[in-house]
Parts: structure tokens; C-alpha cells; sequence
């Protein structure tokens, strides 16, 4: 096995013992970047000089004899919406193409303070908005396990990157689904916490109301650890919670007997891939073997949780989006006869059509004569979501569904808007009530990646850990390495 | 011509005197270099995010409670959206559809009449930054160079009923409300600065007319000279329009000080589509009544209260009035009689010459340099006798100099005055002598020539000689 | 149609956003074909269904008054387009 195919505490455990050093380990996976990336392309910024120094005092430190968190040492990739003081901040938009952050995100704050290593910024959807990762300005990203088709999106880069063993951790945002698709996309874990369990301070705002940044890991215990690191109560944050973070690690034992999983119905409705289906159903037999409880259930306003949110995450990003106006940073148009003028040209050229799109529909949903038509009726469908969900979990203590109703397609396969925006019926409703969510692998559809997602209660991570745990450790598809993957 | 009703309303914009800004710790102080109070938030980073702050929330209580309104327990935020460079993200936190406080109102005096005006609603928001433009002017300028020092810093906006009916009563309204603002010390309300900026609904009726006529908004009001001339021409260009058969235009226009007039500022665009929603990076606030009633008890003493406490120290109502109309000159009275029992006496002065001296060298009181316990003193050494009225005014003129103490100055320019009987007697007996026609006249029965007889040993005397007892002994003299 | 492309181009300008004349067409179609889709909502019933404008249970986030150093002039203006007397500089602000 090559250094990069290793999980984070695995690497950790072999820098304690003095078995590799930092330096080495960072060094090897800058040379398994050098060597696929021109054909992944997770990557739109690297950072080797930092990352060096930092991986060198990590070493100081283990040869001085000095405790290390698990991260210290160990390289990991940061979704490129998630501002790094001093490094250029893209969110993959030519309107921030020679934007240089001026100061550190929340997480970042705390990962510097295990000590981490940072290789660089991943590649992503434009402002987070979209699936595949297409419509970043700058490049592509393909999914290793088929250069051919999509890793997924909006932090399409960040999961191709742990695929490729181009990281070894990485972050990266959810809103409507973006950590845990491309997650599944790719063979990959990926969590999207409790809204407000991790500060939203220097994560590029889309829509307000659903983001959450997370990690996108090899396995579930590697994502315990990320999330015991960039957890926790946020003063910058207004809307970060006040709440201890318990040490995540402690929920992974192997125990789900008497667990009670839902299966909502309607997350298995037409548009689930057959093959999808399959994995799901022997996961749930998997469930059963090792002792849960498998309970059909309903989440009967799910239809129309798609809809409400491209209204409600759209009028969010359209003011969100609006500081982006070529006066204090950012693309400017220069020849421009008055200030209204250079925003608007400004605006016009650097943002793309999938941005555009979304911020007018944003800008009509909130405008005078239709907002009780359309944003208000939203906001109020979004409280229905959420009582389905309250309702639920009276009766169960997770929930089962597929992460994604098809895996990963064909890069540029040209589907209407609408048609994109289904596909994410699975993930959206997670965030529309707030909810944790993971996505791990559980299994495969034509050679690409099947992963399933467990839905938990509020701040009930701990569960979704066990349970996503707890079947990791009972099957393999976690070692699996995507065919652009190192040797085994 | 028909006989029109003004119908005015104001919207005031206050700035709160809190330390830091509403959304973020950077400070409020003003006249810093351009963008040096600055940080991620008020700049709009993208990533950055707003916290609000406690002492808004508490000044926006305390100015509510002065000023008569309803405090409302529950409270959020929303965004007003619109583009201008002004605005570092593009959309304004304010308070839609939830303002802290509602139905308010204050009581206002126009020459006799007292009247009550009412308060709509205040809420809180945010400030923008300030445009410095290359030009003289917004239109005559090819650029503008943007500083965010100003950006986030945190506003109360309160908005009247339209009950005022015309420039006499908007005038008297502002002033009241100027002067409670300062009582409350949430805003220090130099209009000349922008901490307090008035914008003016104006509109005519026909007498007899049920519903109200278009308004018109005017903005660029900095002065209450300002608002009183703009609310006079509006009113006449309206009721010209009127007059006319045309119909009155519900648009915006500035006040053009140096010409007088007001201006249109509508652009080719259509009326701005605000889009508001709730903001969801902030979280409601849920204002508790033990909160409240805190903030009530620590208010401090309302001009209301001062004037009538003024009163019941004897002053008569048109000197208490004047005095309770800035908190400074209040509060230079409270100090001052600390040191002299003479209320009246004090207030006179502060009446008189103070005022005459400040008015023409266009200061406030609070940069007056002579202190209210030397202008005490002043005050004591008349009515103790030591002081002649006349040369107080000259000790009253060396004070303006330099505060020093008038006692040390009496004694320094030889100005005591003298009530000796002998040293008097002595002068009197020369001015007696020196002038035989007058002591004719007087005997004659001409009583005014003692005036002059007077006015020779306040002469001679250098006009320290105790007036009282010169005339006294002059008549004395000349049985 | 919800929108006509006289519509598209007015929520374009409140957007301060153009979509070009050779794009509109098929914009203005993709845009009625979401707004279309937004009419299943209507299908609920909400009356009396408080809109969830944050999911989550606080209240009263609120900081003390207390001055913090923000950023220095220089990292302010270091992402600046054009520059001015320490100001940023923009185009004449009036159309």
C-alpha cells in the first residue's frame, strides 16, 4: 500500500511510532498528486511550501517527544469556498479568480490548532451551486473510479481527492447534498452535521438557512475525527450552537442490536436506479443480521422538498451573492461609465449561467407580488418537512435511504436544469430540517461506487456514527480503491 | 386658491452611541483615517457573518421608553436588499416587519399651544459607509472613493405619524425629539455630522379634503433651518401643481440648501424592489420584561421631568424651558447652582450673556471654557455686594479668556467694589463741589440731574463705588 | 408562461445581471419550466403554518460592546480593484 491509500488514524499511529515522518507522508501524496492530477483535477490551488513547513514542525514536535492530535502531521484538502488566510479563494468562479482571502474560517482556526496539514483548495461547483462539478470556471474534476463520468458535486474535488489518494481527509459544504453525494460518487464517507454544529464563519455563504460545512473521509472513523476537531460553539457564528462536542470516537462500537431504522418510502420512489435498490436492500438484510430493527415508515411532504428548496436556497444565495459587485475585491470590468454599470458588467462576466440562474430566481421568488407565493409558501412547506421528520423519529432512531437514486453519470451528459435538480430529492430534505446525515459505501452498480446515507435526529451524530460504524466494520467496501486508486 | 393643510411626517435616523458597531466588534470612533475601523463583517468577506450587539439592543429599549412606545418582546432581523457601493454586502440588516418598538409619542409646544405628536415605530438597522466624491457634487462627479469606517455602525430609525402641520410644528417636533434622544445619551444628535439625519414626508390636503394628498419625500435636511425652508417651498410647489389641475408626483427629491429649492432624484429606474426577508444568519431576540423594567429604572432624568423640577426651583416656565432644551445647557445649570442658591440669577446669565457670547461665536454650550462653578461665583459676588452688575460684565469678559476664577480676577484688576462710607463720602464731596449747577438743578427739583451727580462718582470711583449708598449719600448730602 | 422575456430582463436588472440576447430565449424557457414545477406548492395546504425561517431552538445570540482590532488598512484594501485617499475607488456612482 502506498503512504496515501492509508486512513488518517492509521497514518496517525505510524507517526507516533516514529515509522514515517510528516515531511515523507506530505511529500508522497504532492507526488500522487503530480502523477494523476492532470487527469482528476481535484485541485485548483496548492499550497507545497506551507504545507512542507508545517509537516517539518509537526516532526520537531514528535522527535522532541511532545503529544500530537490525531490530524497533526497528516495532509489533508480544503473545498476552495472555505477561506484560508493568505491563500487564494476561487469558490471555482472567475469572479474571485485572483482573490486572496485575508483571514481563516472557523475550522480552519481549529485545524490549525491540531496542527494539520493543508495541501490545497479542491475543486467545487461555482458557489456550491450544482452536482457534478461541471460548472466550475476554472476545470472538470473526474471521478477516479471512471474518468469519464462526474464526481459529483458541489465538492466534487474534495471527494475525487480522497479517491485518488490526493488526500488524505478532506472538507467540504453541504446544502442541498454536497458532501454526502459526491461521497457516495466516489467510495468515500462524507457527514453533513447538525446545522450549527460547525461554524459557518469563513464558508463561503450559498444559502444561509441549510449550509454546513463536513468531512469527506476514507472511513467513518477518520470522519469522527475531523468532526471532534472542527465542532463546536462559534462566537462569529450566530447561529452556531451552544452545545458540547462529545468526543465522537466514543460512538464508534460495533453495536446496532435494537436499533430502530426507518425506511422512508418515498426516498425509494420511481427515479432510484434498480441497481441502487440493490444495494440498499441487502444493506438493510446486512442491518438485520446484526441485530437492528428494519420499520417502514413515511415522510409523506418529501415530493416537495426539491422544489421548495430551489426556492428557498436560491432567494438566500441571491443577497448572499450580491457583495460579489467588482467595488472592494473580486472581477472588476475596468472601461465602465458609472458604478451601477461596472456591477452589472462586472457581474455579468464573472459569474456563470448556473449562478445567474439561480440568483434570479432567487431575486423573482423574493420580489414584490410573489413572495407569499412562492417564498413565504416555501418556508412554510419546509416546516411540514421537518414535523415529517419529528414525527418519524418518535418511532425510530435513524434512517436508511440511498444517498443518491443513480451513481455517478456521464460527465457532460446535458440534462435539463429541472432534471439535475431531482436527482437530489435524497440529500435536500436532510438539510431543509437541519438534520445530521452520512453517506457511506454499500456497495457497487456497473463498477461505480453505491453509497447509502443514515439520517439521525438532531445533534444525534453519535448515532448515525455507530450505525454507519457498525456496518463499515461488518463489510468491506470501504477498502475498495477506485481504479486510478494505488496498488493494494 | 383654496385653502390647503400641510401634513408632514419625519423619519429620524439616529446613530447609537454604542462603543462598537451592530454586527461587529470594530470601533465606532469617529474621524479615523479611511478604512482603519474595519474588519471581514462590515467590509462584506465573503464567508463573514453578523453578531449583534448587546448595547444596541439596550439603547433602542431606552430610547423607546422616552419617547412613549410599546417595546415589543419578540424581535428579528431581515435584509433589505438593494446595490450601492455604500453597502459592503449589498443588502442592509434592518427590522421589517417586527420593529422594537411601536406606538410611541411625544408632546411638543409651538409658541402657546401644546400638541401631541405620534411615534410609529423604531427599529433598529445598520449604517452604510460614506461616498467621498471627486467632484463638488453626486452628478458632477467622475468618481468616488468608498470608506467602510462608517459601514455597520448601528442606527435606530423612528418614524412619526403624519401629524405635524407644518414647518413650525416639524421644527418643534425635531427639537423635542433631538433633546430627549440626548437625555436618554444613546446618540449625541450633531446634525451637522450625521448622527442625526431627517428625511421629511410632505403632502397638502384641501381643507375639508378626507384622505391625504401624494407625498413627497425630501432628503439632505441638515440643519432645522433646513427642514423649516424645505417643508415652506414643498408646500408651495406642491399647491402651485395643485393649483394647476396637475397631479403631485409620490417620488423623492433633495433639499438644495444654496438655491432653495427641492430637487427630483428620480433615476430611470423603477422605485426599488426591496425583497425583504428574514435574515437567516441572526436568530431572534426575545426581550424579556425584567430586561425592560431595568432599562426603565436606569433611565436617566427626561427633559420632561428636568423642566418640572426646574420649575419647582422657582425658575419662571419660559427661562426653564430654554434651559431644558439641550442637556448640556441643562446640565451646565444643575452644576452651576450646586454653587450659588440664586437659581434665577444663574439662569439670567446663562440666558443673557452666556447665550448672547455663544450665539455669536457659533458655539454650543459644551465648548463654552468658562466652567458653571466660576460663573456660580460671578453670581455670588453680585449678590453679595462685592460685584457691581456693570463691572461683572467686564470680569464676565476676562473669564472668556481664560476660565479664571472671578474672585481672583476682582482682586487682580482692582475691581472690588467699594462700600467703605468714608471712601465714598470723600468722592462724593468732590463731585458735589465740582459741580454746583447740577446740586441747583437738583434742589430746584430736576430729580434726573442726581443721575449725572451719580454717574460723576461711578466716574471718579471707577465705577466701583456701591451705586445703592452713592445715592443714598448724594441725596443725604443735598437736603 | 410565468415570465415573458420582458420579465427576465427586469429581474436581471434588479439583479444587476444581463443575459444576452442570444441566451434569453433559452433561459427564459428554462426559467418558466422551474416556476412551472413551483406550482405543485400551491397543491398544500399551509394556513396557519408557521414559515420556518431558522430550524434551529436559539435565541438571543448577543455580544458585549467591546472594541476589537479588525484589519489593518492594508489587508482591507489588499484585494482592491482601484484605489483612492485609502478609499475604494468606484466609477461615478450616478448613472
Amino acid at each position: 500500500m502506498a503512504l496515501y491509500d492509508y486512513t488518517v488514524h492509521e497514518l496517525h499511529e505510524q507517526l507516533k511510532s516514529k515509522k514515517i515522518s510528516s515531511v515523507e507522508l506530505t511529500k508522497a501524496v504532492y507526488d500522487r498528486i503530480a502523477q494523476v492530477d492532470d487527469q482528476v483535477k481535484a485541485y485548483l490551488t496548492l499550497d507545497k511550501e506551507a504545507a512542507l513547513a508545517q509537516a517539518a514542525k509537526v516532526d520537531a514536535k514528535i522527535a522532541a517527544g511532545e503529544e500530537i492530535k490525531p490530524l497533526a502531521g497528516v495532509p489533508g484538502a480544503i473545498k476552495d469556498n472555505i477561506s484560508m488566510k493568505g491563500v487564494r479563494l476561487t469558490c471555482a468562479s472567475k469572479i474571485l479568480e485572483n482573490f486572496t482571502a485575508i483571514y481563516d474560517a472557523h475550522v480552519i482556526e481549529k485545524l490549525r490548532q491540531d496542527e494539520t496539514v493543508f495541501l490545497g483548495k479542491t475543486n467545487m461547483d461555482e458557489f456550491a451551486m450544482g452536482s457534478t462539478t461541471e460548472t466550475s470556471y476554472f476545470q472538470m474534476t473526474h471521478n477516479p473510479w471512471d474518468l469519464s463520468r462526474v464526481p459529483g458535486g458541489s465538492s466534487g474535488g474534495s471527494a475525487a481527492a480522497i479517491a485518488s489518494g490526493e488526500a488524505i481527509w478532506a472538507l467540504g459544504s453541504d446544502t442541498g447534498g454536497s458532501i454526502r453525494q459526491p461521497a457516495s460518487f466516489n467510495g468515500c464517507v462524507g457527514i453533513k452535521p447538525t446545522y450549527g454544529r460547525v461554524s459557518r464563519y469563513g464558508c463561503v455563504a450559498f444559502a444561509s438557512s441549510l449550509d454546513q460545512v463536513g468531512p469527506i473521509t476514507r472511513d467513518v472513523t477518520d470522519a469522527a475525527l475531523v468532526l471532534n476537531t472542527i465542532c463546536g460553539l462559534d462566537a462569529h457564528d450566530s447561529t452556531s450552537q451552544p452545545v458540547e462536542v462529545p468526543d465522537f470516537t466514543k460512538a464508534l462500537r460495533q453495536d446496532v442490536k435494537g436499533l430502530r431504522i426507518g425506511i422512508p418510502k418515498e426516498f425509494y420512489g420511481e427515479g432510484t436506479d434498480p441497481k441502487v435498490k440493490l444495494q440498499l436492500e441487502a444493506a438493510m438484510a446486512k442491518y438485520k443480521e446484526l441485530g437492528a430493527e428494519i420499520v417502514e415508515v413515511s415522510l409523506p411532504h418529501t415530493e416537495y422538498a426539491v422544489i421548495t428548496y430551489y426556492i428557498i436556497a436560491p432567494a438566500e444565495a441571491s443577497a448572499n451573492l450580491a457583495r460579489f459587485d467588482g467595488v472592494r475585491y473580486g472581477y472588476r470590468h475596468k472601461e465602465a461609465a458609472s458604478a451601477p454599470e461596472m456591477t452589472t458588467l462586472s457581474r455579468t462576466e464573472g459569474f456563470g449561467p448556473e449562478v445567474k440562474r439561480r440568483i434570479m430566481l432567487g431575486t423573482y421568488v423574493l420580489s414584490s407580488g410573489y413572495y407569499d407565493a412562492y417564498y413565504k409558501k416555501a418556508m412554510q412547506v419546509r416546516t411540514l418537512i421537518r414535523r415529517d421528520f419529528e414525527e418519524v423519529f418518535k418511532k425510530v432512531d435513524v434512517l436508511l435511504t440511498p444517498t443518491s437514486p443513480v451513481p455517478a453519470y456521464k460527465l457532460d451528459a446535458k440534462m435539463d436544469p429541472l432534471t439535475v435538480y431531482m436527482l437530489d430529492v435524497t440529500t435536500i430534505p436532510v438539510n431543509m430540517a437541519g438534520l445530521p446525515g452520512i453517506s457511506i459505501p454499500c456497495g457497487f452498480a456497473d463498477g461505480m461506487p453505491v453509497g447509502m446515507q443514515l439520517i439521525g435526529k438532531p445533534l444525534d451524530e453519535e448515532t448515525v456514527l455507530r450505525a454507519a460504524y457498525t456496518f463499515e466494520q461488518a463489510t468491506e467496501f470501504h477498502k475498495a480503491v477506485a481504479p486510478l486508486g494505488g496498488k493494494k | 386658491m383654496k385653502n390647503y393643510i400641510t401634513v408632514v411626517g419625519l423619519e429620524v435616523h439616529a446613530e447609537l452611541k454604542t462603543k462598537t458597531k451592530a454586527f461587529c466588534s470594530c470601533s465606532t470612533e469617529f474621524g479615523a483615517k479611511p478604512n482603519t475601523h474595519v474588519c471581514p463583517v462590515c467590509l462584506g468577506m465573503p464567508g463573514a457573518l453578523p453578531v449583534m450587539n448587546k448595547k444596541v439592543v439596550e439603547f433602542a429599549i431606552r430610547a423607546g421608553l422616552a419617547l412613549n412606545c410599546e417595546i415589543k418582546n419578540f424581535n428579528k432581523f431581515d435584509r433589505k436588499n438593494y446595490f450601492y457601493p455604500d453597502l459592503s454586502k449589498n443588502y442592509q440588516i434592518s427590522q421589517f416587519d417586527k420593529p422594537i418598538c411601536e406606538h410611541g409619542h411625544i408632546d411638543i409646544r409651538v409658541g402657546d399651544q401644546k400638541k401631541t405628536i405620534g411615534i410609529t415605530r423604531i427599529h433598529m438597522e445598520e449604517d452604510a459607509g460614506k461616498l467621498v466624491h471627486s467632484g463638488t457634487t453626486i452628478s458632477t462627479s467622475d468618481s468616488s472613493a468608498v470608506d467602510y469606517n462608517r459601514a455597520g455602525v448601528p442606527l435606530i430609525e423612528i418614524v412619526s405619524e403624519p401629524d405635524m402641520r407644518g414647518a413650525a410644528e416639524a421644527r418643534a417636533y425635531l427639537e423635542q425629539l433631538k433633546a430627549i434622544l440626548e437625555y436618554t445619551d444613546v446618540c449625541d444628535c450633531k446634525m451637522q455630522e450625521g448622527s442625526l439625519r431627517c428625511d421629511a414626508n410632505i403632502s397638502i390636503m384641501p381643507e375639508g379634503a378626507k384622505e391625504f394628498g401624494t407625498r413627497a419625500e425630501i432628503k439632505n435636511l441638515n440643519s432645522f433651518r433646513a427642514l423649516e425652508r424645505a417643508i415652506d417651498y414643498e408646500v408651495a410647489r406642491q399647491m402651485e401643481i395643485l393649483e394647476d389641475n396637475g397631479h403631485v408626483v409620490q417620488e423623492t427629491r433633495t433639499w438644495d440648501d444654496a438655491n432653495g429649492v427641492t430637487l427630483s432624484m428620480r433615476s430611470k429606474e423603477e422605485a426599488h424592489d426591496y425583497r425583504y426577508f428574514p435574515e437567516p444568519d441572526l436568530v431572534p431576540i426575545n426581550l424579556d420584561n425584567a430586561w425592560i423594567e431595568e432599562i426603565r429604572q436606569g433611565m436617566p432624568e427626561l427633559p420632561a421631568a428636568r423642566l418640572e423640577r426646574l420649575l419647582k426651583l422657582g425658575l419662571p416656565e419660559e427661562s426653564a424651558i430654554l434651559i431644558v432644551n439641550t442637556k448640556e445647557m441643562a446640565d451646565y445649570f444643575d452644576e452651576g447652582t450646586k454653587h450659588t442658591k440664586d437659581v434665577k440669577g444663574f439662569a439670567n446669565w446663562m440666558l443673557g450673556d452666556v447665550s448672547a457670547y455663544l450665539n455669536t461665536e457659533n458655539l454650543t454650550i459644551k465648548d463654552f471654557k468658562v466652567t458653571p462653578d466660576h460663573l456660580a461665583e460671578l453670581v455670588e459676588l453680585i449678590n453679595k455686594g462685592t460685584l457691581s452688575s456693570k463691572l461683572a460684565k467686564k470680569v464676565f469678559a476676562e473669564m472668556l479668556k481664560g476660565n479664571e476664577a472671578p474672585q481672583a480676577l476682582v482682586k487682580k484688576l482692582g475691581l472690588e467694589q467699594v462700600s467703605d462710607e468714608g471712601a465714598i463720602a470723600k468722592i462724593v464731596d468732590e463731585v458735589l463741589a465740582k459741580n454746583p449747577q447740577s446740586v441747583a438743578d437738583f434742589k430746584a427739583g430736576k430729580g434726573k440731574a442726581i443721575g449725572f451727580l451719580v454717574g460723576q462718582v461711578m466716574k471718579a470711583s471707577h465705577g466701583k463705588a456701591n451705586p445703592g449708598i452713592v445715592n443714598k449719600m448724594l441725596k443725604d448730602k443735598m437736603q | 408562461m410565468k415570465v415573458t422575456d420582458k420579465d427576465v430582463k427586469y429581474i436581471a436588472g434588479l439583479s444587476r445581471l444581463v443575459i444576452p440576447e442570444t441566451e434569453m430565449e433559452k433561459f427564459t424557457e428554462q426559467f418558466n419550466q422551474i416556476l412551472n414545477y413551483a406550482d405543485i406548492l400551491q397543491k398544500i395546504d399551509t394556513k396557519g403554518i408557521e414559515p420556518t425561517a431558522n430550524v434551529l431552538p436559539l435565541s438571543n445570540v448577543l455580544r458585549e460592546d467591546v472594541p476589537v482590532e479588525g484589519v489593518s488598512h492594508e489587508v482591507a484594501l489588499e484585494n482592491a480593484p482601484a484605489e483612492h485617499d485609502g478609499g475604494f475607488k468606484v466609477p461615478r456612482v450616478i448613472e
